[in-house]
């Protein structure tokens, strides 16, 4: 049992519908009490998509558990088929149904319904959203994809884009980013899956030379049968930032045999000159936590430390599942990797490390409100605002303009920031001003640090450390009192402040 | 206008498209403020009421998911020694709390996990600091709104016990509210007047055979049930929505303690006048508009007895999830002949009924709501109603805005 208060990913069964919603001509009937038909709600309200998501709830009730629930499942789907006539039909169970054992697959294959059906098992007491989006994804491709066709493939070079889902972070603009880079190199694009493919469109998959792989969290196991059964091999790099671009469009050059460098040439994005431009410099050096699903995470810190010029102070991940990646990554920033969903640990690693931007998920921009730091979201879970009606993407060369926009804006400008240090007394200013573009909502107070128990402040020292702007004085305490406990310093003094800081710079 | 007393209502089995009881936990956390809810289920459950509040308005909620995993599934004298140890884990992180639910979901039900047993053993571990209680908001057996139903029924038993003769007003509401109808009790010589459930857990009502109680939400059958075992007696009356369910409330308990006419006139008609003129801003809207309910909470039929008689709507067709024929009774007696009235509900068949209808207006949940905007009609989501005061006289031309809106703002678009 685990003690829960906000859950970065829902059970396995919301990842089936992920997949089963972006699809055409799939629908999932799912075996699931009363209540569980909440889900809908994510897709209808957070993504305001225009249909109900593509899945028949049994909702069984108390009454029913004493009657006969598979009969209701039978029911369900019959009447579905009837209904909705789909190409392919998904069942399974949810986290209760699985408890009562009434086996979907094997009811269904009883009802021999005219059209494919794929039975999922999702164990909804080990694993979560996106496994259950990667596993329902896979076993529809292995259900579709059929046998590798004898003779030449279909002319190319052909690639497939693999990965994107319902409710996915910004899914929709980067296929379409993607997609538009592809087809400049000289790709044609065979099929994108799950978003938008039909049954049909997947029995073309073995069709194409190689796979795109955008988020393998959910496209990864797909794409590793496919790589066994159909010989694709698959891009390894996610194209989030510049480098990353680069070096997926190099892949997929080394994939293709066409070459990359005319897309590469001249300025392809303007998020190379905007972070060389002048008033970046005060981008220098600023304190970044980044968290998120792996994919997303690791992508952000690369993006943070090589294309602006941000600290990575902190870098971690809710999947388990890429718990090797994330480690490997943070080794670069010198950093130890926090691997958790235990939203309380993530918020105390967060204050912990006095970040000034926190790059992160809705959670995490929950948690950087609270501590009063400005704070981009990066990654699922969403919030209906990650659902811009802009077009928005991460990836290519487009994303990395918007990532400069979306991590650059929520930052104090550098004036306003050498001002708010100038004059602390400002009546405007007030001790914990906030920059002026995030409102008036006051800063939480800093931590106070382990430390801070065998050492005294000197009132005038506290008084000085107050007139340090609130996003900087959070280290600016820290710094002090290590460097006090190193000196053997137990009541710091205004020098104590002042030779800290000589001591520790900038 | 002649009543509906002897009503037509038509049961319906299928896919139902609603929220479980845990989902009142969104509202009942925040109510009782020294009460933490502790639901034992699944992912599902935490995914669920994280999903329904919509955002994560608060740091650290009065409410939490003790995830049962494959080792609890394993062993049930296991997953109780886990579950006293969540519960140690949670209590010494916070140490204001004063009555703690364990909230039972249907994984829990279907293990038969005996949450009432545990509540019992964790009592005796943690009292006099926190009492521990239970009630199951698993979907299996409640339906949205029968969770705070469960909830409250499980208070019920602790409530102290109270001889002299006073007034119990039942379910929650808005605090505005509670103040509003206090007062309008109060200036009428009603009283002592105690509201169920409290703001605080130390401040339990007291309930005895003198206590004559009054509902104030339509989803209480089994509180009814627990305060009428404890000697109280229920006064009859239509739930307090609009002008003419407020007052028909206000004067069960003004006939209940001899009120004088004149006087209970007196009092209520400045807040009578009010709410008059404010309704009259949107009956010229709603007046002759068709609307459509869906089930969701149990509202639907007081609002539709409301947005009938007071604006002038034609009821297309009243869902409700449950129906309960005593405490609807004086409800049922106030809508139109002929009203079509569903129980239950088989989601895909209601759709094609409303389709068929075509209404100006329809009431439903957040899983129907923009892809019924996306086919062209206007919708109410249902579960604002749950979230916004709108009892008593003071908030009847809130209640009727909101129904008024969404038409207002397709005659404001152009796009």
């Amino acid at each position: 049992m685990q003690l829960t208060l906000w859950t970065y990913e829902g059970p396995p069964h919301i990842g089936a519908m992920r997949v089963a919603t972006a699809m055409k001509g799939v629908h999932y009937v799912l075996h699931a009490p009363q209540g569980d038909t909440y889900a809908d709600l994510l897709f209808t309200m957070i993504e305001r998509r225009q249909k109900r998501p593509p899945v028949t709830y049994t909702t069984f009730q108390a009454r029913d558990l004493g009657g006969d629930t598979a009969e209701l499942f039978k029911t369900s789907a019959a009447d579905a088929y009837a209904r909705f006539k789909p190409d392919l039909m998904l069942v399974g169970a949810s986290c209760t149904a699985e408890l009562i054992q009434d086996d979907p697959g094997g009811l269904a294959k009883a009802l021999a319904l005219p059209c494919p059906v794929v039975a999922l098992e999702l164990p909804a007491y080990q694993k979560k959203e996106n496994w259950g989006a990667a596993e329902t994804f896979y076993q529809i491709v292995r259900a579709t994809a059929g046998t590798p066709r004898p003779g030449p493939r279909a002319p190319g070079p052909r690639v497939n884009i693999l990965g994107p889902t319902a409710l996915g972070f910004r899914h929709r603009d980067d296929v379409t980013e993607i997609s538009r880079l592809l087809t400049r190199m000289g790709l044609i694009i065979n099929v994108i899956a799950p978003l938008d493919a039909t049954p049909a469109d997947l029995a073309r998959l073995g069709d194409a030379d190689f796979n795109v792989v955008l988020y393998p969290e959910t496209a990864g196991q797909a794409a590793s049968w496919l790589s066994r059964n159909f010989g694709q091999p698959s891009t390894k790099t996610v194209p989030i930032g510049l480098g990353a671009t680069a070096d997926f469009l190099a892949e997929v050059g080394a994939l293709s045999g066409l070459d990359p460098a005319p897309l590469l040439a001249g300025q392809p994005s303007t998020m190379a000159w905007y972070a060389r431009s002048v008033d970046s410099n005060y981008l220098t050096h600023k304190r970044v936590f980044v968290f998120g699903d792996a994919t997303h995470a690791i992508a952000a810190a690369r993006v943070a430390a090589d294309e602006l010029g941000f600290t990575v102070v902190g870098l971690g991940t809710y999947s388990r599942e890429f718990g090797r990646e994330i480690r490997a990554a943070a080794v670069r920033y010198g950093i130890e990797a926090l691997i958790s969903d235990d939203y309380l640990e993530i918020e105390a690693a967060i204050a912990a490390s006095a970040p000034e931007l926190v790059l992160g998920t809705q959670m995490e921009r929950h948690i950087a409100k609270r501590l009063g730091v400005p704070c981009a979201v990066i990654s699922a879970p969403v919030h209906v605002q990650d659902f811009p009606a802009r077009y928005s993407p991460q990836m290519g060369f487009e994303g990395a303009s918007v990532l400069f926009d979306t991590w650059v804006h929520p930052l104090m400008m550098g004036l306003e920031e050498h001002l708010i240090g100038m004059f602390r007394g400002d009546f405007e200013f007030s001790a914990d001003a906030a920059p002026s573009h995030l409102g008036h909502a006051a800063a939480t107070p800093e931590p106070v640090s382990a430390a801070a128990t065998t050492l005294s402040w000197a009132p005038d020292a506290e008084k000085e450390l107050g007139k340090i702007p609130f996003f900087v004085r959070g280290k600016a305490r820290r710094n002090t009192e290590k460097y006090a406990a190193e000196a053997g310093v137990t009541l710091v003094t205004i020098e104590t402040l002042y030779e800290a800081k000589a001591h520790h710079g900038r | 206008m002649s009543g509906c007393a002897d009503p037509v209502i038509r049961q319906e089995r299928g896919q139902r498209e609603v929220f479980c009881g845990l989902t009142g936990i969104i509202w009942l956390h925040r109510k009782i403020q020294d009460a933490f809810f502790l639901v034992v289920g699944s992912r599902t459950c935490a995914h669920l009421i994280q999903s329904a509040a919509g955002v994560m308005i608060f740091a650290e909620p009065r409410f939490a998911t003790a995830i049962i995993d494959e080792r609890d599934l394993a062993g049930l004298s296991d997953a109780n020694d886990e579950l006293d140890r969540v519960v140690g884990q949670l209590l010494a992180r916070r140490p204001e709390i004063k009555l703690l639910f364990l909230v039972g979901s249907c994984p829990s039900e279907v293990i038969k996990l005996d949450l009432s047993r545990a509540a019992q053993r964790l009592s005796a571990t943690h009292m006099p600091q926190v009492r521990v209680l239970n009630y199951s908001g698993s979907g299996i057996e409640t339906t949205f709104t029968q969770g705070e139903d469960a909830c409250l029924a499980a208070l019920v038993p602790i409530l102290p016990r109270r001889t002299d003769r006073s007034l119990l007003v039942v379910g929650s509401l808005a605090e505005p509210v509670e103040d509003q109808l206090q007062r309008l009790l109060t200036s009428l010589g009603v009283g002592p007047v105690q509201f169920f459930p409290p703001r605080a857990s130390t401040d339990l009502p007291g309930v005895g055979p003198n206590t004559q109680y009054l509902l104030a939400q339509p989803f209480l059958a089994d509180t009814a049930r627990a305060l009428e075992a404890k000697g109280a007696t229920r006064l009859p009356a239509p739930f307090p929505l609009g002008i003419e369910g407020t007052t028909a409330w206000l004067q069960a308990a003004a006939t209940a303690w001899a009120v004088a006419p004149a006087h209970f006139a007196a009092t209520t008609a400045p807040a009578i006048a009010r709410a008059t003129a404010a309704l009259d801003r949107y009956r010229s809207i709603l007046a002759g508009k068709h609307v459509f309910l869906f089930p969701d909470s149990q509202l639907e039929i007081p609002l539709a007895r409301f947005l009938a008689r007071e604006l002038g709507m034609t009821l297309d067709e009243v869902g409700t999830p449950y129906l309960h024929r005593q405490h609807l009774a004086e409800e049922l007696a106030l809508l139109p002949a002929g009203t079509t009235l569903v129980e239950g509900q088989d989601v895909d068949r209601q759709l094609d009924r409303c389709r068929a209808a075509r209404p100006d207006l329809v009431v439903c949940g957040l899983g129907l709501a923009n892809p019924l905007e996306a086919e062209g009609m206007t919708t109410k989501w249902s579960i604002e109603l749950l979230f916004t005061p709108i009892q008593g006289y003071e908030q009847a031309g809130d209640l009727a805005e909101l129904f008024a809106r969404p038409l207002t703002r397709r005659t404001l678009l152009k796009v």
